[in-house]
């Protein structure tokens, strides 16, 4: 377990700050609650989304969401079955940013859905076990419930959680390694798209969850220290700098090689060509959304010798790798859909239906509202429950996590 | 000859008379039925059949434009009031294809292609799209939650989402906002013994048939001519074929 200077302690701030930000993320979902009811009665027509784009806005959020969140719990892990002392104290407020980006993830796959009134049928044995999306709703919800048994074995004081503590590390650890694989399986497991049906997006989509989920968790981190007035020192946020730039390339060593083995393929040069020759939205959200503000950037403000102890540079780095990594979502969802499907190879198709021509889409208002919706729910459900339950260590200074520094 | 074998000979006579009515009874709409390429209403939906259809493309007029209308006749799709040209439903529309060093052009319907390992059916989460012990793949809307994940899956773009609450839907091909839907292949109508709407569209240029019954016309016609799938490199077995393509 953790030092045993380690306090944790509920947020005793309750002014008009803490009830303020509770409004704010309240008004973003209830935009969210219009947006899913007024979705509901007229159908998804009011949307961006359409035939040819059929997954649009709403799942680059719950996909960022359900990706961060395996992520986030990567900091707990790090400390309880890596055993890194100075990790330990971030494992409760790791387990409880997972389960809420999880949850506010799928409360946006959910509230998009055609027919989300259809979904209990999935409960009475509607299931088909080859679709890799009925095996997610398992791994999503046994992700629940592993993660909440693996808070309750670190905040619990009676002696069977001590004794569990690492076991149900472990198992939370595999478990997510688990379902972020089934994430990135669900586009690997298209064979008709020419952008998908590549195997590397699984281990593409874990790396991914690294640097996703340890940017959201250190943009939450710095906030709620801050906004508490609670200490985090040097040696906690260095660590975790360094951790964030090693993500950072991780991602981008698997993204250039998926390019690359693509662009060896002549049946993928067309969609290379399209998402990486520029002139259209999705080059530019991949060369400059990905690649220069949430990769090339944020490692140039970790690494940067001036900006060295900069919480500033940090933050922002958090904020761009996290911003970059939703640009590069937006590029293989929405981008593989916008690339025509190729029925005959060698031959300019054209037909009323939009074959053969790159598709436009543009999202509406509803899908905003929607996917902004599970940001908020995602911060509700944080800031609610550290004020309810000791999730944030009372300080995080160096002389607290790390005995041994200067 | 004693008068007890003469009633001998007159009994078999009855009886083989009988047999052979019934015979011809039982036997006759199914022959006569299979030379128009249908199911006997009677016959039970099994894996005995494969249903599935061959078009000439190059007997179909105007690239098939009337089989399309045909279709759309039929279930009623493509008038929804107030999706854009991209989000209303298309259950078959034609494609224009060019080679780009031959310069050899064609048209051809596409819908639905009936796949045997249909990619939909594996990915679909509650097992609302299938694929019938026949070979019709189709959407059970009552199952259907919307997710589109088949619509990501369909290397055809065949199925569309409904977009919009509908009203005064043909009884036979019942259709309902945020399920998906695609070509049945006129089940309402094969089920009975008719032919798909498009197939009596087409003038012929459509065969619709059982592909496991070796004498069908459409097992014939493809023995002889041979007959295409779009994007056979996936090995999805089509139910639907192509000449001249």
């Amino acid at each position: 377990m953790s030092s045993k200077k380690v306090i944790y302690s509920e947020v005793e701030n309750s002014g008009i700050g803490y009830y303020g930000l509770l409004a704010l993320f309240g008004l973003f979902l209830l935009g969210g609650v219009i947006a899913f009811f007024t979705m509901e009665h007229n159908g998804h027509y009011i949307t961006g989304m359409n035939n040819q784009t059929v997954w649009g806005l709403p799942h680059i959020f719950a996909i960022f969401l359900i990706v961060a969140a395996s992520g986030a719990l990567n900091i707990g892990s790090i400390g309880t079955v890596f055993g890194k002392k100075i990790y330990q104290p971030l494992g409760r407020l790791s387990g409880l940013i997972a389960i809420a980006l999880l949850i506010g993830g799928l409360v946006v796959l959910l509230l998009d859905l055609g027919r989300v009134d259809h979904v209990i049928q999935m409960a009475t044995g509607h299931l088909n076990f080859k679709s890799i999306f009925a095996w997610n709703m398992i791994l999503y919800s046994g992700f629940l419930g592993l993660v909440g048994l693996y808070l309750w074995a670190m905040m619990s004081r009676s002696r069977l959680a001590k004794k569990l503590y690492r076991s149900m590390g472990v198992s939370a650890f595999t478990w997510r390694l688990i379902l972020t694989t089934g994430t990135g399986s669900i586009f690997g497991f298209l064979v008709a798209r020419q952008a998908f049906d590549a195997a590397i997006l699984a281990p593409l989509f874990i790396v991914l969850s690294f640097s996703l989920g340890l940017a959201t968790f250190l943009i939450i981190l710095m906030a709620a220290y801050r906004w508490t007035q609670r200490e985090v020192g040097d040696a906690i946020l260095n660590r975790l700098r360094y951790l964030l730039a090693v993500f950072i390339l991780g991602v981008l060593l698997l993204e250039v090689t998926r390019h690359l083995t693509n662009l060896y393929a002549t049946e993928h040069h067309g969609v290379e060509a399209f998402i990486l020759g520029g002139g259209n939205l999705y080059s530019n959200l991949f060369w400059y959304g990905y690649i220069l503000f949430g990769t090339l950037a944020p490692l140039a403000l970790i690494f940067c010798r001036l900006l060295k102890n900069s919480r500033a540079a940090l933050l922002l780095a958090a904020i761009l790798t996290a911003l970059g990594g939703f640009a590069l979502l937006y590029v293989i969802v929405i981008g593989g859909q916008a690339y025509p499907l190729v029925l005959f190879p060698n031959a300019e198709i054209s037909s009323t239906y939009f074959d053969g021509v790159i598709t436009a889409y543009k999202p509406g208002m509803w899908e905003w509202l929607l996917g902004l919706a599970g940001v908020a729910l995602v911060l509700i459900i944080i800031t609610v429950a550290v004020k309810v339950l000791r999730f944030m260590p009372l300080s995080l200074a160096d002389s607290v996590v790390d005995p041994h520094a200067k | 000859m004693s008068k007890s074998s003469n009633i001998d000979a007159y009994r078999r006579k009855f009886l083989l008379g009988v047999a052979g009515t019934a015979t011809a009874v039982t036997v006759a709409p199914g022959l006569l039925l299979r030379q128009a390429g249908a199911k006997a209403p009677s016959e039970e939906i099994s894996d005995k059949n494969r249903w599935g259809m061959l078009i000439d493309v190059d007997r179909l007029p105007n690239g098939g434009q009337g089989v399309v209308d045909a279709c759309k006749k039929e279930h009623g799709w493509g008038d929804e009031a107030h999706s854009n040209d991209q989000q209303k439903a298309h259950w078959v529309r034609t494609v224009h294809v060019k080679e780009k060093l031959t310069e050899h052009e064609f048209d051809l319907p596409v819908m639905c292609q009936h796949c045997e390992t249909a990619p939909c059916a594996d990915v679909c989460p509650t097992g609302a799209s299938f694929r019938r012990e026949d070979g019709v793949v189709l959407v059970d809307k009552h199952i259907c939650i919307g997710c589109r994940y088949c619509m990501m899956a369909c290397p055809y773009k065949a199925r569309s989402l409904v977009h919009e609450a509908l009203f005064d839907q043909k009884a036979h091909s019942p259709r309902g906002k945020g399920t998906v839907e695609s070509c049945t292949m006129c089940v309402h109508r094969i089920d009975v013994g008719r032919l798909p709407a498009c197939v009596e569209a087409s003038n012929g240029a459509i065969i619709f048939g059982d592909l496991n019954d070796k004498n069908s016309e459409i097992s014939q016609a493809l023995k002889a001519r041979g007959g295409k799938q779009i994007r056979a490199d996936l090995g999805l077995n089509t139910g639907v074929r192509y000449q001249g393509i």
